[in-house]
């Protein structure tokens, strides 16, 4: 061992050892010099950028000049509730809820089943195909749902086969979801962000499932429910802090992608897509701003409801 | 311990469809890289064939972004893993005000949507007067790659306890002795991991850099413009499968890495 080596050798104390004494002796401004950097990159330019972003959202913004004047007001707030900004948050919202739902009925069955009935080999090969769609390829992802949705594509090849080709153009009918083709409606946009977001969805629940001591569940049996009955009075109210988790997650995601819907659904804006309008050709800051303050409000909102159920030990 | 018995059917089903669900997209890309159409995505393809792997070969457009895309993710996985370090150690092992926060600071540019990060950051460059450049891309990148480094590097930290930091000093060694021949040889895999993580993070990386790269195209950028305005199809189903293996591979080696931190 070569620390064990060095140590009973008395040289003279070297500069590295002095300064290894100093920051012995002067353990709060080693944790200074150890937190400076992080610091001073994540509250320095990350929060500076957010912070002097939402300043932004109160300046004023000249349409003719197209200039930015640094004057308080609230205009691009009022400008929010206009008619087709109104509409777009309900929009963006409507389908952060729909694809939350729709990722926890699906997540909640693989969890349970790799945590109650999968061991080995197996659970590990189920966790891999969890994160490795979490931690990689975004735009893959989405681009490999252009294949699938198009009118020539796999889905369509598949109800072809089965004889329901009818039944998807009457589902493509119907207004609010429907479109010309599934890659032009919101259901297919719909189907996409489930794809994306579901393993978010699925390892906070598969976490808190993992905490939840088999003994709780055996006790509830010994009681005398039956498993539907221990299921809805035991587990899922134990695991609720691992949904909450979860769907922090898709729920913030959704409000504020604007690669989805710009390339899959049709052409009405989601919240994404209009921050990137109001700051891109315009330059309107400002207003873009505003916007942000939006999913940036809803998730403050949501992060401290699920704060108060527990949800962040379950992250 | 293995009283495991048999899931109901149902539930197996629900579990074999969501796996299938995650996975099959990815598959099907694989697919289309050789399939013989050019522009459809006709299912199932209706011939097989390997010449858009040369055709991609020959584009140098593809070469640029792909260059520019693993400089990125260098730049930023070096950074972060000297940020991410950083941070860990203080947190596990300093007592101060505010000790939590500084966990909530690190995750919470990944839990809020990119398109925050992406467009704080172009406003702030616009008002400091600062051109889009390669640096500004590795700006963005890195402040929410450090968040896999700090994960990786803090759970095998508080796995392998102080006592051996603690005999370390003990037996004469001093901070920087105890780093380099304790604490590193300890933590060095989940390192590695938490810089596989980063790697992979900031290859693919889209929201965010739209907005801090400007004119420069990463290969993610360059799937972007091809997804709104589609021109070479077959060359980027080739583009695609090359991005699914070079983000796969640095997950698998985490993955394999960390094992034993998964409690």
């Amino acid at each position: 061992m070569a620390v064990a080596a060095a140590a009973p050798n008395p040289r003279p104390a070297s500069a590295a050892r002095k300064l290894s004494r100093y920051f012995h002796g002067h353990p709060r401004f080693s944790i200074f010099l150890l937190l400076s950097l992080p610091l001073l990159w994540l509250g320095m330019v990350y929060f500076g950028s957010v912070g002097a972003l939402i300043l932004q959202s109160f300046f004023h913004y000249d349409g003719f000049s197209g200039k930015v004047i640094n004057q308080f007001t609230l205009e691009n707030y009022g400008e929010l509730f206009s008619p087709s900004n109104v509409d777009i948050v309900i929009r963006t919202t409507a389908m952060a809820a729909a694809v939350t739902l729709a990722s926890i009925v699906i997540a909640f069955p693989l969890a349970y089943f790799s945590v109650r009935y999968a061991s080995g080999r197996l659970k590990a090969l189920l966790y891999l195909a969890v994160i490795l769609p979490l931690w990689s390829s975004y735009i893959v992802r989405v681009y490999s749902w252009k294949l699938i949705l198009a009118k020539e594509g796999i889905i369509s090849w598949f109800l072809a086969h089965l004889g329901l080709t009818g039944l998807l153009d009457k589902v493509l009918q119907l207004p609010a979801i429907g479109g010309p083709s599934l890659s032009m409606s919101m259901l297919g946009m719909w189907m996409v962000f489930i794809y994306i977001w579901l393993p978010y969805m699925i390892l906070p629940i598969h976490s808190s499932l993992e905490r939840l001591p088999k003994s709780v569940l055996e006790a509830s049996a010994d009681l005398g429910a039956r498993p539907g009955q221990t299921f809805r009075r035991v587990t899922l109210p134990l695991v609720l802090p691992g949904v909450v988790a979860g769907s922090i997650f898709t729920f913030s995601l959704t409000l504020g992608d604007f690669i989805i819907p710009g390339t899959i659904g049709n052409s009405s804006l989601f919240i994404g897509q209009a921050v990137l309008r109001y700051q891109g050709t315009a330059g309107n800051i400002p207003l873009a701003a505003a916007i942000t303050v939006v999913p940036m409000a809803v998730m403050a909102v949501y992060l401290l409801v699920a704060r108060n159920l527990g949800a962040f030990d379950a992250l | 311990m293995r009283s495991k018995n048999r899931a109901p059917l149902g539930l197996s089903l629900a579990a074999i469809g969501a796996i299938l669900f995650l996975h099959i997209p990815l598959l099907l890309i694989g697919l289309y890289a050789f399939t013989t159409e050019d522009a459809a995505f006709t299912f199932p393809p209706p011939g097989l064939t390997v010449k858009w792997f040369a055709e991609a070969m020959q584009r140098t457009d593809l070469w640029s972004a792909l260059s520019l895309s693993l400089k990125v993710a260098a730049f930023s996985t070096a950074l972060s893993l000297l940020l991410g370090l950083l941070a860990a150690f203080a947190v596990h092992h300093g007592k101060f005000i505010g000790k939590e926060a500084i966990t909530f600071l690190v995750i919470l540019p990944i839990a809020l949507p990119g398109i925050v990060t992406g467009i704080a950051l172009r406003s702030a460059l616009k008002i400091m007067g600062l051109d889009f450049s390669f640096w500004t891309i590795v700006l963005g990148h890195v402040t929410f790659c450090i968040v896999t480094v700090y994960n990786n590097v803090i759970a095998r930290l508080r796995r392998t306890g102080f006592s051996i930091v603690e005999a370390s000093m003990d037996l004469g060694a001093d901070t920087f002795q105890t780093f380099r021949h304790v604490i590193l040889p300890t933590i060095a895999s989940a390192l590695l991991a938490g810089g596989m993580l980063a790697f992979s993070l900031s290859f693919d990386e889209v929201i965010v850099t739209t907005f801090t790269a400007g004119q420069q195209a990463t290969l993610p950028i360059w799937i972007l413009a091809q997804l709104s305005r589609p021109r070479d199809r077959p060359v980027t189903n080739v583009v695609a499968l090359f991005v699914i293996l070079i983000t796969t591979v640095p997950i698998l080696l985490a993955y394999q890495l960390t094992k034993q931190d998964e409690v």
